[in-house]
């Protein structure tokens, strides 16, 4: 049978000895990909391994990176909300990898949002 | 949906949004019966027989964001296609189990697909529950606990670390004929 062995885990353990670990609370950007029926079928779980893949490479460790449902805009999805603490959460439409790849390096690194792919802006009212 | 992963990530969302803490995945064959089953069994809050019976209508759904639910029946279909079926067992209280079997070698079953990137996933995004997961498909037996790498892990990295998620991922990657 296979399954994780002790000696990955403990190696994983030891690597990280030292390093602050902020993943269990505390952080500066918070990435939600939407996973309704809808953002599924439209690829939302590539997206979270392409976010995934990107936090690593980066080696950011103030990022978290979670899932949430549907948010109502099923024609819209894929979609991610990025939330940088103390600034408005952006919603960003009908993703693929590249265009999430090039939001994770604007946005939740330099602190740019990337208009080109947001929901709205500065409207009040969504389509 | 283009495989069975996907629609297996679909449901266990129902579980996570039904407050389940434990959340069980089963994949396994049987050759000589031709057969491919999945079963996903949360300890949530469960249905009523009249909500049981309402889940299978793509006009029903708990979500308040949009008017349909389209989870169960999109996999209802996918089982059906291939002569299979889709059973909702269920009670109030007592958490939920959705089995679907397929005519495994039928030409309209869809593939397993990447049940790492699945479980990723739902790792990922819900780092507080507990998952358990086995599959047994071409004499590969693969099997994650996360009460158990919870346990080895012993708090000093968070489940949800990039670098235990690729673990998990690389298990499936080493284990899986493609």
């Amino acid at each position: 049978m296979a399954k994780l062995k002790i000696e990955d885990l403990k190696r994983i353990k030891e690597s990280m000895k030292g390093t602050v670990n902020l993943r269990q609370g505390e952080y500066r950007v918070k990435i939600t990909v939407h996973m309704g029926t809808c953002g599924i079928a439209a690829g939302a779980r590539t997206i979270m391994s392409t976010l995934l893949g990107k936090i690593e490479n980066s080696g950011a460790n103030d990022i978290i990176l979670t899932s949430s449902g549907c948010a109502g805009l099923c024609n819209h999805e894929p979609m991610i909300t990025l939330e940088v603490k103390e600034s408005a959460p952006v919603k960003y439409i009908k993703l693929d990898p590249e265009k999430a790849g090039r939001i994770f390096d604007e946005h939740a690194l330099e602190g740019n949002p990337v208009a080109d792919y947001a929901l709205s802006v500065g409207s009040e009212t969504t389509y | 949906m283009q495989d069975l992963s996907l629609h297996i990530l679909d449901i266990v969302e129902n579980a996570t949004e039904a407050g389940a803490t434990l959340i069980e995945i089963y994949i396994s064959e049987d050759k000589n019966k031709d057969l491919l089953q999945i079963t996903i069994k949360d300890n949530g809050r469960g249905m009523d027989a009249a909500m049981v019976k309402g889940v299978k209508d793509p006009f029903m759904t708990t979500r308040t964001t949009r008017r349909v639910g389209m989870g169960i029946p999109l996999l209802e279909q996918a089982a059906k296609e291939t002569g299979g079926n889709l059973q909702i067992i269920s009670e109030a209280g007592k958490g939920t189990e959705v089995v679907a079997t397929f005519q495994e070698s039928h030409i309209d079953r869809k593939p397993v697909g990447d049940m790492g990137a699945t479980l990723a996933t739902l790792i990922m995004g819900n780092p507080d529950l507990d998952f358990r997961y086995y599959s047994n498909l071409e004499g590969e037996e693969i099997e994650v606990d996360t009460q158990y790498i919870r346990g080895e892990l012993n708090d000093s990295i968070s489940i949800n670390d990039p670098a235990v998620i690729n673990l998990i991922k690389d298990l499936f990657k080493k284990n899986t004929k493609s």
